[in-house]
């Protein structure tokens, strides 16, 4: 039975989980500055976040899929995705803001407890990108709420999105 | 047969347009409008789109029984309006809302004319029109359709949902746990990309389309590329055709695989994702190492390909091939040999022949309800002509039906892509785009189905308008319909063996 021989092969067979990589310096200078504004609540190593698409093309929402598989393994970091806003630590948000989305993304925002933070994902994240100057977009999301981390890219890498996050943790949990 | 005619002898009646190819546009009058309007009930053409430009309205139609395509337009600069064709063809309802929304055109006789794309949030109303109308004072309140019944509930979902996806709204009326009715609202991922194209120099209105919808970057690219390809009088090199058509394959199959797990995890199979995620990853990285790029963004340019595959990178795909389909088998054994999971896919989201047929819905959503149109066999593009596929067609129209086309065609594609690489040609990778003006149409076979990109180019070669209407403007509208007397459990799984996309039909 395939099911049986999957899991044998998964728990005694060599892994696929990529090492765990460094966090990024990049990103750890960027939110080291504005570590400052945030309350020093611990948060241990672990955190929840709330992923919003307020105008993306969907490229990012595949990579951030991605994390969660065997190979990145997301959660072996202790973070992992949440349903509600209400149950976040972060705001992980993709796209140029739309005009459409701008006051979901806003109400979103508001319904996540303090502390948190929002990292803007991907090149149109940052300043609309490529759909920048169009009637029907904001801007990049940090024209909607502050933004604590960006991470570049169209879309950018798991490996990217990771090192990313893990700078989050690294900077948060001292 | 009294009353029928073939396509293009019909619209021969009125003035055919001069550089638009490779199929006819005939401009119609109002009259000559309106006879299409009634011959559409008599004949069975099928509407491939429905999109508007500051002078007038078109209308793309495939004559499935004797091969032609055509475009009919008529003058609206005046009247600023035209007669509605969703009486007799459904499918358009959205397309002329939003042709409204984006021009103020108004569709006669249509009986809903709420806005689609337009929430009442844009600094201006019909943005893509000449017209200085001035914005919404406040965002609109949505008239969602009235319901009446004993014991009725209404959950509203969005436009934020729960998971890692895109926004739009589902508002259900539930008796207790089962859905009565599912109405949509989206729109919440239009980002203004027809009018950002307008004015581009080609490279930069190409990396845009491929932007319309990021998982099937390569199909948009593809299409626009052709369109502005057949607008110029000129091809792609051969080799370059292949390339694009391994590249699509290799979209196809890695959006399916992952597809085929995400429906599963939503019965809470989390094993068939966890291994169909896997192999994704290693399409993808293998995507990375041959073409630069995970998704192959920007691969595809009018002209031809940016990319080459040296012999090396072509064993390994070959490699990579046999490897998947190996993998791929596991995958589908493990969803066979679960009963529970089948259980949960079996009949549940039934989409009826009938109504993917009146819709004119492609892709798996249409293969999965016995409609068998695939537009790389009709009308067809290179190099798909040349090569030995068939498309898969499943009778029963649930989620089940919609996995077995999805399993199917990764089967297929595989094979399509051993037979690109056997014949790959030599040669240079792109032909230079003459700058001449022209119109120009493509239809590519993405993923979700087929994808249409119509153009016109200026003299000195930019984009003066450009429309693209995805495979799921035909869809969307199909899951409000599958999803009655189902359970509410049960939307995840049904939304998923559709995986509409938000953001190629909010442009």
């Amino acid at each position: 039975m395939p099911l049986i021989k999957i899991l044998a092969r998964n728990l005694f067979g060599h892994s696929r989980t990529i090492p765990a990589p460094v966090a990024d310096q990049d990103a750890v200078a960027e939110l080291a500055g504005r570590l400052h504004e945030h309350s020093q609540q611990k948060l241990g190593r672990s955190l929840r976040i709330r992923e919003v698409d307020a105008g993306s093309c969907n490229g990012c929402e595949l990579e951030i899929h991605m994390l969660g598989n065997p190979v990145y393994d997301l959660a072996r970091f202790g973070i992992d995705f949440v349903a509600s806003p209400r149950h976040a630590d972060v705001l992980m948000v993709t796209g140029p803001v739309t005009t459409n989305m701008a006051e979901a993304l806003k109400r979103t925002y508001d319904a996540t407890p303090a502390p948190k933070w929002v990292v803007a994902v991907g090149d149109c994240g940052k300043d609309g990108g490529c759909f920048a100057g169009s009637y029907a977009v904001v801007g990049g999301v940090s024209a909607v709420v502050p933004v604590d981390l960006h991470i570049p890219g169209c879309p950018p890498t798991p490996l990217a999105l990771l090192t990313g996050l893990l700078a989050l943790l690294e900077t948060q949990s001292d | 047969m009294l009353g029928q005619f073939s396509l293009i002898d019909f619209l021969s009646s009125g003035r055919r347009v001069e550089a638009h190819r490779p199929w006819p546009r005939f401009v119609l009058d109002d009259a000559g409008w309106r006879r299409l309007t009634h011959q559409l009930g008599v004949s069975d053409w099928v509407v491939l789109g429905l999109w508007a430009d500051a002078a007038e309205v078109h209308v793309a139609l495939h004559d499935e029984e004797l091969g032609e395509v055509a475009v009919a337009s008529m003058p609206v600069a005046e009247r600023r309006a035209f007669a509605s064709l969703t009486a007799i063809r459904p499918g358009v309802l959205r397309l002329e809302r939003a042709v409204q929304d984006l021009y103020g055109y108004v569709p006669l006789g249509l009986v809903d004319q709420r806005p689609w794309l337009d929430h009442g949030r844009w600094p201006r109303r019909a943005p893509l029109s000449n017209s200085r109308t001035p914005p919404s004072v406040e965002p609109y309140r949505y008239k969602f359709l009235p319901v009446e019944g004993e014991g009725l509930h209404q959950i509203p979902v969005g436009p934020v949902h729960a998971g890692i996806i895109e926004p739009g709204h589902f508002r259900f009326t539930c008796q207790g746990e089962t859905v009565v009715r599912l109405e949509q609202r989206l729109g919440y991922q239009h980002k203004g990309i027809e009018s950002l194209m307008a004015g581009k120099p080609i490279d930069q209105a190409a990396r845009l389309a491929g932007r319309i919808s990021g998982d099937s970057t390569v199909a948009y690219a593809i299409a626009f590329a052709r369109a502005v390809e057949a607008a110029s009088s000129m091809e792609a090199p051969p080799r370059a055709v292949y390339l694009r058509a391994i590249m699509a394959e290799l979209e196809r199959i890695a959006n399916h695989v992952f597809d085929f797990g995400a429906v599963c995890n939503d019965a809470a199979a989390a094993l068939v994702l966890a291994e169909a995620a896997t192999l994704r990853e290693r399409i993808l990285h293998s995507n990375l190492e041959m073409f630069g790029h995970r998704l192959m963004m920007d691969r595809v340019v009018p002209g031809g390909v940016t990319v080459d595959l040296s012999p090396g990178q072509a064993k390994a795909l070959f490699n990579l091939v046999t490897m998947v389909r190996a993998k791929a088998e596991t995958l589908f054994a493990l969803y066979d040999n679960m009963p529970s999971l089948l259980d949960r896919t079996t009949g549940t989201g039934v989409v009826s022949a009938s109504l993917a047929h009146r819709f004119g819905a492609g892709g798996f959503v249409g293969r999965g309800s016995a409609r068998g149109f695939d537009c790389r066999k009709t009308p067809g593009y290179a190099p798909y002509d040349d090569l030995d596929f068939e498309v898969p067609i499943h009778p029963s129209g649930d989620v089940h039906a919609r996995l077995m086309i999805r399993q199917d065609e990764i089967r297929a594609s595989l094979g399509l892509i051993e037979q690109l690489l056997d014949r790959l040609p030599a040669g240079p990778l792109q032909n230079p785009v003459p700058t001449r003006g022209g119109e120009g149409m493509a239809l590519v076979e993405a993923f979700r189905g087929d994808l249409l990109i119509w153009l016109r180019l200026s003299e000195v070669g930019r984009v003066v308008r450009c429309h693209a209407r995805d495979a799921s403007w035909f869809q969307w509208p199909l899951l409000e319909a599958c999803i009655e007397g189902n359970i509410v459990a049960d939307f995840p799984l049904c939304n998923k063996s559709f995986n509409c996309s938000y953001s190629g039909q909010d442009m």
